[in-house]
């Protein structure tokens, strides 16, 4: 099938898009979702910081966020991005509701693979006479650090997913692409080429992010 | 010289209080050897871990040296762990850092310099024996391997008191001997103080000069592992003592 001579032109440009949207929010969910993460573990019971009030007030937070649709987060943080961005349409209005909207589900993944360090481990820091600020960045991360890999690979793919859905009201990108012009002016060829390049994009991260937690446990484990 | 007043810890269960140590008093000598024997669930992790308050007492009181660690704020508190080792049954080594790093940590945490860590954790490795495994990870090594890094890292900041935690429950009787050997050199040439809990009575015989034998978080015995051997004086130690004849007497069969 040979593409219309628009195809290549469109899609590069959407790709940017993507990539800068995907780019910037995973960074503004890593700044909102990481310490949020480690607030959760440390604040959970038998943990460093045992805290019951705050950890109920922060996993509360995290599931009111979570349990929004995200389409609908959007349309409710539209006045937030026009106050921080001064506009709602296009990607970087979009990374607002974008970051705030994975920052939770990233916070809870975090929260995952800091719970797995053996309980073991931060005793031995403890009995040594560690702060709770280096059990944090000597021992929880550190010792996480392939799961945490793992972890954020996910939420990058699934931040790729909310684009689309961020590209269906205004934000650019792949997933604009494909519903403007593959959709709603039925090119099949476009709606294709979008799919695959998607897929690739995936498949890419994915990769990167299994090579890069494997290289991690090889050097613990070698 | 540690010594422990009125020691008592419960903790909420929901079938209600249950006490882990009850009114536990307790002298430890300075560069002694003391075990604690019991059997599981008897209290005795629980009384370890208070000693450096892994686990907070309800009441009762605890000095160490001339300081007494049950009255100690937070920061005054991690400043005395850094005087006092610990080791423990699963090691508790941090598998993301190498042998070295493993033994530098409690010195970074001390605050030391990069050139003054070195010279110290060398030292260590020569002491533990290892010095040929500094750049490997844990995983790499074997159960008493692990458990010299974990001595290493417990004498690190140069302790007083070495607690040990069940220290050789997960290791083979051989390698059980060579650890025990290694404590009890460092014991002497340290003139380090070491608390040792323990369910086999092999490891009370073979370092230990003073016991105390703990029942349902209570102390029912003490004194020297002669006499607890000579004249048990309760039914539990009577039950450890015969165990452990036996145990020898298959062996001499064998």
């Amino acid at each position: 099938m040979a593409l219309a001579n628009d195809v290549l032109p469109l899609l590069g440009v959407a790709l940017l898009e993507t990539l800068y949207m995907v780019l910037l929010s995973t960074l503004a969910a890593l700044a909102l979702g990481f310490p949020l993460g480690i607030a959760l573990v440390v604040t959970s019971k038998d943990h460093i910081s045992e805290s019951p009030n705050s950890n109920n007030v922060l996993g509360t937070v995290v599931n009111i966020f979570r349990s929004f649709p995200f389409i609908i987060l959007i349309v409710i943080l539209l006045p937030l991005s026009r106050f921080l961005i001064g506009t709602t349409l296009g990607s970087t209005a979009a990374v607002v509701p974008l970051a705030i909207g994975s920052a939770p589900f990233l916070a809870r993944i975090i929260e995952n693979s800091l719970k797995e360090v053996e309980k073991g481990k931060i005793e031995a820091a403890l009995a040594i006479g560690a702060k709770s600020a280096t059990i944090i960045w000597k021992v929880l991360i550190p010792e996480a650090l392939p799961s945490l890999v793992r972890g954020i690979t996910l939420a990058i793919i699934t931040i790729i997913g909310f684009t689309a859905t961020a590209g269906a009201i205004g934000a650019g990108g792949l997933g604009s692409l494909a519903i403007r012009f593959g959709y709603m002016r039925y090119r099949d060829d476009i709606l294709i080429v979008t799919v695959v390049v998607l897929v690739v994009l995936v498949e890419g991260i994915q990769w990167t992010g299994n090579f890069i937690a494997r290289r991690l446990e090889n050097k613990q484990h070698k | 010289m540690i010594i422990i007043k009125g020691l008592s810890k419960a903790f909420d269960t929901p079938d209600g209080k249950v006490y882990a140590l009850r009114n536990i008093n307790l002298q430890i000598e300075a560069g002694d050897i003391f075990g604690i024997i019991g059997f599981s669930g008897a209290g005795k992790s629980t009384l370890i871990r208070c000693l450096n308050r892994l686990e907070e007492p309800d009441s009762g009181s605890i000095q160490i040296g001339d300081q007494e660690i049950t009255s100690l704020d937070k920061r005054q508190l991690r400043e005395a762990r850094k005087h006092i080792g610990m080791i423990f049954q699963h090691f508790n080594l941090f598998d993301s850092k190498t042998v070295f790093e493993n033994i530098a940590f409690p010195l970074e945490v001390a605050g030391l310099p990069k050139y003054r860590i070195k010279e110290r954790v060398e030292q260590l490795l020569e002491l533990v024996e290892l010095t040929e495994k500094t750049n490997a990870h844990p995983s790499q090594l074997s159960g008493g391997q692990k458990q010299r890094v974990g001595i290493a890292r417990a004498l690190a900041n140069n302790p007083a008191v070495l607690l040990s935690d069940e220290a050789t429950s997960a290791l083979d009787p051989k390698t059980t001997y060579a650890i025990l050997e290694l404590l009890q050199n460092i014991n002497r040439k340290l003139n380090l103080t070491i608390v040792l809990i323990t369910h086999e009575m092999d490891v009370l015989r073979r370092i230990c000069n003073q016991v105390a034998v703990i029942e349902d978080g209570e102390i029912t015995e003490m004194g020297s592992v002669k006499d607890l051997f000579a004249n048990p004086q309760t039914d539990t130690t009577r039950l450890f003592v015969q165990s452990d004849y036996e145990l020898q007497h298959n062996n001499y069969v064998i």
